[in-house]
């Protein structure tokens, strides 16, 4: 019996879901013998076309990382779901638009400005140029993939039967995704998100929690941290309560607060809009002046609230101006 | 046709809801565009609810509870008194201006109350405009491509 296929792809992500996937360590023997790798351009050399020339469906298990923000990422995704029985979004990027929906804060004409003009390093001519999808040269023409005004998550572009949460997913819980499918067992319900659990990061979080009164917020670097008792209770901003568990807590374990990577518990669609409501119940004030005192000490609570989820936010992006 | 502004009103149980109801007995006249729902307290309204109000296309929410020390749950509205500038400065950095979400607190005796901060909501809301939002568009289109 031909082994089951496997394609893994990246489109808008920094690859670091692909380091992941090696971390399995010599468990990748056992994935490259249970499946046939048919398309993963970051480790083994396919080209688009080979999978266009595939049949539909014929492709089993397809790994997608990364967002898609541009008509590159998009083509892909629409040609994987074409060719896979399963395509699971996977990490942050896939699932929730992740750091490069940061993008969504800004416009795709301030991202250009800034990249093609104004950086220091930047030498411009005639005020500069910006990449154009079509350019004519005398040897013939060239075309670039375009860049979208807005960062998507992958299951608002297409149809995606799974979802992995991380960034990275922990290597850990990618063996256990991968084990499931290799052994054959039921497959769980269409929409799911596998390795990961059901309960927030500070359900695994081993430092100690009080009931929290909050009158002052820190950053890291401002104050020195015990490192047995609850971030938030130290006034440190942590994404743990509105955040899924799943990693192990890896980062409050070292002492940096969650960055809410494994993206919104089970029933939260939003996890900005989560952090507001746990933020606001703990903090210590009820006059308007001392609340707004206290508010002025979150350092850019869009960044840190949304950081991995903004594009797959309820609002999705900022309004431009 | 002249803009109608649509606003979600989230009125808690005690004293807002029954404060509306007093001013429809009483019959007070006010402004009909406020869609109230109805929630056990102020304390309540997730965050997300009112970001899904947007969303979906409010050009305005107004929150409403009953005055601080009067919370039927005793400290539900402390949450609120919190939350809601919270919330104000969040849906000021994604580009929609604070002025179109409000928390006012309403008792079941002001139904002359729930009525001006109504036609005073409706109106400010009229000036503002209507909330134009890129996602509303992208559900739009989603919504058809079903």
């Amino acid at each position: 019996m031909a082994k089951p296929k496997l394609a893994l792809y990246w489109a808008a992500s920094c690859g670091g879901c692909e380091i992941a996937v090696l971390d399995i360590h010599e468990k990748i023997l056992d994935v490259a013998a249970a499946f046939d790798i048919v398309f993963w351009p970051c480790a083994m050399d396919f080209k688009y076309h080979d999978v266009r020339a595939m049949e539909d469906k014929s492709i089993d298990l397809c790994l997608f990382n990364g967002s898609i923000r541009n008509s590159e990422g998009a083509e892909i995704a629409h040609m994987l779901r074409a060719k896979s029985k399963v395509l699971v979004a996977f990490g942050s990027c896939a699932l929730e638009g992740g750091i490069p929906g940061l993008a969504n804060l800004t416009t795709k004409e301030d991202i250009c400005r800034v990249v093609y003009k104004d950086t220091p390093s930047t030498v411009t001519q005639n005020g500069g140029v910006y990449p154009q999808t079509h350019s004519k040269m005398k040897e013939g023409s060239i075309e670039i993939p375009e860049l979208w005004e807005t960062v998507k998550s992958l299951d608002q572009v297409i149809d995606v039967e799974y979802y992995v949460p991380g960034c990275p997913p922990q290597p850990e819980q990618i063996w256990a995704v991968i084990e499931h499918i290799i052994s054959g067992k039921p497959l769980p319900p269409k929409g799911s998100i596998l390795g990961a659990t059901d309960k927030t990061c500070c359900d695994e979080c081993p430092r100690d929690r009080k009931e929290k009164k909050i009158k002052q917020f820190f950053r890291p670097f401002e104050i020195q941290t015990d490192p047995n008792e609850c971030l938030l209770d130290q006034g440190i901003v942590c994404m743990g309560p509105a955040t899924r568990s799943g990693c192990g807590a890896l980062c409050t374990k070292a002492n940096v607060p969650c960055r809410g990577c494994y993206g919104p518990p089970p029933h939260v669609v939003d996890q900005g809009a989560k952090m507001v409501s746990a933020l606001s119940s703990v903090i210590d004030a009820v006059e308007p002046e001392e609340i707004e005192r206290i508010l002025d000490q979150i350092a850019d609570p869009m960044g840190t609230f949304y950081r991995f989820s903004l594009a797959h936010s309820i609002l999705r992006r900022v309004e431009k101006a | 046709m002249a803009f109608e502004p649509k606003i979600i009103g989230f009125l808690c149980n005690w004293c807002s809801y029954t404060g509306a109801d007093l001013a429809g007995v009483s019959r007070i006249k006010s402004a009909p565009n406020v869609r109230i729902l109805r929630t056990m307290c102020s304390g309540r309204v997730d965050p997300a609810f009112i970001l899904k109000a947007f969303q979906l296309g409010a050009d305005g929410v107004i929150v409403m509870g009953c005055h601080l020390g009067d919370c039927h749950y005793q400290e539900g509205n402390y949450k609120t008194v919190r939350r809601l500038p919270f919330l104000k400065r969040l849906i000021k950095d994604f580009g929609i201006d604070p002025r179109r979400l409000r928390l006012e607190w309403v008792s079941a005796s002001e139904g002359d109350r729930f009525a001006k901060v109504v036609n005073e909501m409706t109106e400010e809301i009229r000036q503002l405009g209507p909330l134009k939002l890129s996602v509303h568009r992208e559900i739009q289109r989603a919504i058809a491509h079903q």
